[in-house]
């Protein structure tokens, strides 16, 4: 007996399967929609609700990357993350609404100046919020994580109730400025100018963050803090303000996301943000938490499940979520990419 | 004989032990001290809520994980009973066979819980339980052909608990002998054996594990024990005693719906409860659920009365509003967490000690 | 300017409940290589964790450069001029080998003339410069390390074990480049097993025990007195 083709040097195989590891997660969502396409079976169909599933996916990433992040960097869990959403939305889609007679005129430019505004002073809010926030209710309960969920979850109530406090406990519907009404019609399918924009601002928003990520200096030491925030202090960095930094631009984020679902669903509640931290949850986790690229393919992933199935099988639709979580829980118990913890 | 049926647990403070004994005499008189349909209906709800809020903290104060699935178990107990009395012949044996069933589902579903997420981190738990039990809950207000929907069902409890049946042709002490009298003692026993069950469970080897486990897992885990086994038998046991107060709450109303056992609302309370009674003790369950229960009851109707009295003073009127109640109670959970984590019993022990 | 660059008066220092430091008394001083030494578990690396912040001082003076820096914070103690080289290196791994030592020059750009002289002490690091520092190894990962506190001029290095689990080689190369720092007249406050490694570079020396320091003097005192080293460190050095 020979063990000598044991010995054989493997150095191809070995980097094409580390290669494949490392793409296995990017290959999901293109495999999905391909899924889709075969057993939806109509081409118009699953154009437009890829479309739809893209955009939803979007709309959860803008909010959950800010979660991820700040989970990486500071082992914060912030169960009242959820809340910077609903504010978001409030605040967003009362400034579009007193802006009434720009965001109803049928002119592309007045209705975007009306969503960009409201979008900033959304995300103007929940960032002084977010810094409130971590100022006044994380800060104390660093490193202990039942504090942390438990004291976040009663932030989410309060904030919730001063919502209520101020807009009432109803919700409010409303209609999207003139110009993103309707639809554009694209091989026989339908798709919804609403969607084609959220899908593009979360794009942007995702290529923005990867670059800043990657290519600043203060991408760097966030990227090197979720590894191992005690080493960047020793080379000088104060790793308080920028987590305290992330934090705020994670709020920011997720009001912004509160923004765009609001004028996706034409209603606003007090407990949406609560609503979808579930789907958030469901994003970081399988998508690792602390990992941004992560909550991006978990995301649109989610999306992508959420909107076939509904097609497919409506009554199946309410758990596949919870379905695609547990496939991804028992593929990698960690999520997809997990990121690295230096300890 | 009283310790042993305590477990040897003393409440180490006479104003504790003082209260507890109020506590369970006013639950065993309740029908006859405080007579009147509502004060019947809350003291039912203290019981059931003592034995849902202890065996959360089976979990989070015994633990130190954190669950936002409790009202899943307890709507799985209460559903399990209203589906059994709906499908077959009025009596006890559906009763018992749903609440067997409901506790059977409950347990289950806690193992599978677990077993996905406390593998990894205990925080996973945590945000695992929420999608799991948002996703249920929908699912329950869906399938309205069996579930009822968001309207609830109806439960054709047996005859003998209800108020048509009568023990006694005539009052004594101004109080009817009915089956509702019968219903309620029938929770109030029901619950005080559950409770002293667990708290025999949470003075057993086993307890004093699931302490280690809380106060340092890394170490419990390096002297030798599962700590993952540990935490996922506690979260199952938790899971069946929160589906048995389930099936009791369900026979109590005579209903059951996604708002009374399945709501977000009453997760909230659940931990407000366990927070401010004190976390890891069987008997911060029993008062924080008691004092919770009753100014949730009393102290809201108080609120009203106080803001039409103050009227005319600026902005008191708005915040002393009955709809603000949960905007106060977030509140004092913020600030029970920081100030005073160990909860009303931790602060009475303490002062016991230093005084 | 004093002939101290670093002083600990009386340092104690806890680990979650465990007492680690005892009154730790050690003067570091300039433009020198002072080693500390002792056996595993005495509270070598909680000194050189203490002295960077990541640790609270209990009790007693951390002295740097004529400062009292016992309540700085950890990244105003390395803006100070201390560079650390951690016992488990610190590197972050899903950085390049580049962003690294771009990361380790806080003051700005990381100069192409001190890039060169690391590249020359550590020719690796010029070949997988662009990779993810994740996949280097061991000893390439040390490399980084040393020379990411080599990134900038410090008043005072930190440097724990730079030869540990390392092949003889390599040792070789640490303990050069080592050298070319101590030849530049850098102070360093050393962290070593090897005491081979201890005797080529040491210009002082100071033994820990139990939490304490329990001797110091020159290296070349502690080195040839084997009756020392056994009463110090429990075991004699000559013999390895």
């Amino acid at each position: 007996m020979s063990d000598a083709p044991d010995h054989r040097p493997t150095m191809a195989a070995v980097s094409f399967g580390a290669r494949l590891d490392w793409a296995a997660p990017w290959l999901m969502v293109p495999a999905l929609i391909l899924l889709g396409f075969f057993a939806i079976g109509s081409m118009s169909s699953w154009l437009t609700l890829t479309v739809s599933a893209l955009a939803m996916g979007m709309m959860i990433f803008v909010m959950a990357s800010g979660l991820t992040l700040v989970f990486g960097l500071m082992d914060v869990i912030n169960f009242g993350h959820g809340a910077f959403v609903s504010v978001g939305a409030f605040v967003g889609v009362s400034t579009v609404l007193a802006l009434g007679h720009w965001a109803g005129a049928p002119s592309l430019v007045l209705n975007l100046l009306a969503v960009g505004l409201g979008v900033l002073a959304a995300m103007l809010v929940t960032g002084v919020l977010g810094w409130i926030f971590e100022r006044v209710i994380i800060r104390p309960v660093y490193g202990a994580h039942l504090k942390q969920i438990l004291i976040t979850m009663g932030g989410l109530i309060v904030v919730e109730q001063v919502i209520v406090m101020i807009w009432g406990p109803d919700e409010i519907f409303f209609a999207r400025p003139e110009t993103l009404k309707g639809a554009i019609t694209f091989a026989g399918a339908a798709l919804e100018k609403y969607r084609l924009l959220a899908v593009a601002v979360g794009l942007a928003v995702f290529v923005a963050m990867r670059l800043v990520l990657r290519r600043t200096r203060i991408g760097l030491i966030v990227r090197a803090g979720v590894e191992n925030g005690e080493m960047v202090e020793a080379l000088g960095y104060r790793l308080g303000m920028v987590f305290v930094g992330v934090f705020i631009a994670g709020s920011a984020l997720a009001g912004l996301g509160g923004v765009m679902w609001g004028f996706y669903q034409e209603v606003i509640t007090a407990g949406m943000g609560e609503d979808m931290m579930v789907l958030v949850f469901i994003v970081v986790i399988i998508g690792g938490l602390g990992s941004v690229e992560g909550a991006f393919i978990g995301a649109l992933m989610v999306g992508l499940m959420q909107n076939y199935i509904a097609f497919l099988e409506p009554k199946a639709a309410l758990i596949s979520n919870i379905a695609l979580m547990t496939a991804i829980l028992m593929w990698r118990p960690q999520g997809m990419m997990p990121v690295v913890k230096a300890k | 004989m009283l310790s042993v049926l305590i477990s040897g647990d003393r409440p180490r403070s006479v104003v504790l032990g003082v209260l507890l004994m109020a506590i369970l005499i006013g639950l065993a008189t309740a029908p006859f001290l405080f007579p009147g349909v509502r004060s019947l209906e809350t003291a039912a709800r203290i019981c059931v809520f003592v034995v849902l809020v202890a065996s959360y903290d089976l979990m989070l104060g015994y633990t130190g994980i954190v669950s936002f699935a409790h009202t899943m178990f307890f709507g799985l107990g209460a559903y399990g009973v209203a589906l059994a009395v709906d499908g077959m012949e009025r009596g006890f044996v559906p009763v018992v066979l749903g609440a067997v069933l409901g506790a059977l589902a409950a347990a289950v579903l806690a193992f599978a819980i677990a077993l996905f997420s406390l593998r990894v981190r205990a925080i996973f738990f945590a945000m695992i339980t929420l999608a799991v039990a948002s996703a249920v809950a929908v699912l329950v207000s869906q399938l309205s052909g069996l579930t009822g929907g968001e309207d609830g069902m109806t439960l054709r409890i047996p005859r003998e608990l209800t108020p048509a049946f009568k023990l006694l042709n005539e009052p004594v002490l101004g109080v009817r002998f009915n089956g509702k009298l019968l219903n309620y003692y029938l929770v109030f026993s029901v619950s005080l054996v559950l409770f002293l069950v667990m708290l025999r469970v949470v003075n057993s080897p086993f307890g004093r594990v699931l302490q280690a486990i809380r106060e340092n897992d890394f170490r419990a885990e390096a002297i030798g024990y599962r700590v993952v086994w540990y935490r996922t038998v506690a979260t199952c046991l938790s899971a069946v005693m929160a589906a048995l107060a389930g099936s009791l709450y369900a026979l109590w109303l005579r209903y059951v719906g996604p708002d009374t056992v399945l709501s977000f609302e009453i997760m909230l309370d659940i931990l407000l409860m366990t927070v401010i009674g004190g976390m890891g003790t069987m008997y911060g369950a029993a008062v924080g659920a008691t004092l919770f229960v009753l100014a949730q009851t009393y102290l809201q109707s108080l609120m009203g009365v106080a803001a039409v009295a103050l009227a005319d003073v600026p902005l008191l009127p708005a915040l002393l509003n009955p709809d603000r109640w949960l905007l106060w109670m977030g509140v004092l959970f913020i600030l029970s967490v920081y100030f005073f984590p160990t909860g009303i019993v931790g602060r009475l022990r303490e002062s016991v000690r230093s005084g | 300017m004093s002939d101290t660059i670093l002083t600990l008066t009386g340092v104690q220092a806890d680990i979650a409940q465990y007492h680690i430091l005892q009154g730790v008394d050690l003067a570091v001083p300039r433009g020198a290589v002072t080693m500390l030494l002792g056996r595993n578990g005495v509270g070598k690396t909680t000194t050189l964790r203490t002295i960077m912040g990541h640790l609270v001082a209990r009790q007693g003076v951390i002295g740097f450069d004529g400062m009292d820096i016992t309540a700085r914070a950890t990244s105003a103690r390395a803006r100070l001029g201390i560079g650390y080289v951690p016992e488990n290196m610190g590197i972050f791994s899903d950085l390049t080998v580049e962003e690294n030592m771009v990361l380790a020059a806080v003051s700005g750009r990381l100069l192409a003339e001190r890039r060169d002289r690391i590249f020359a002490a550590f020719p690796p690091l010029r070949t997988f410069w662009t990779s993810d520092a994740g996949t280097l190894s061991g000893g390439q990962k040390q490399m980084l390390s040393i020379a990411r506190a080599m990134a900038e001029d410090r008043k005072l290095y930190l440097i724990d074990e730079p030869t540990k689990g390392l092949a003889p080689a390599i040792i070789s190369t640490m303990v050069a480049a080592l050298r070319e720092l101590k030849d530049g007249g850098a102070s360093i406050l050393l962290v070593e097993q090897n005491f081979a490694v201890a005797r080529a570079l040491g210009d002082h020396a100071a033994v820990m025990d139990d939490g304490r320091i329990v001797w110091s003097g020159e290296m070349s005192e502690l080195a040839d007195d084997a009756g020392l080293q056994e009463r110090l460190m429990g075991l004699s050095m000559e013999g390895k």
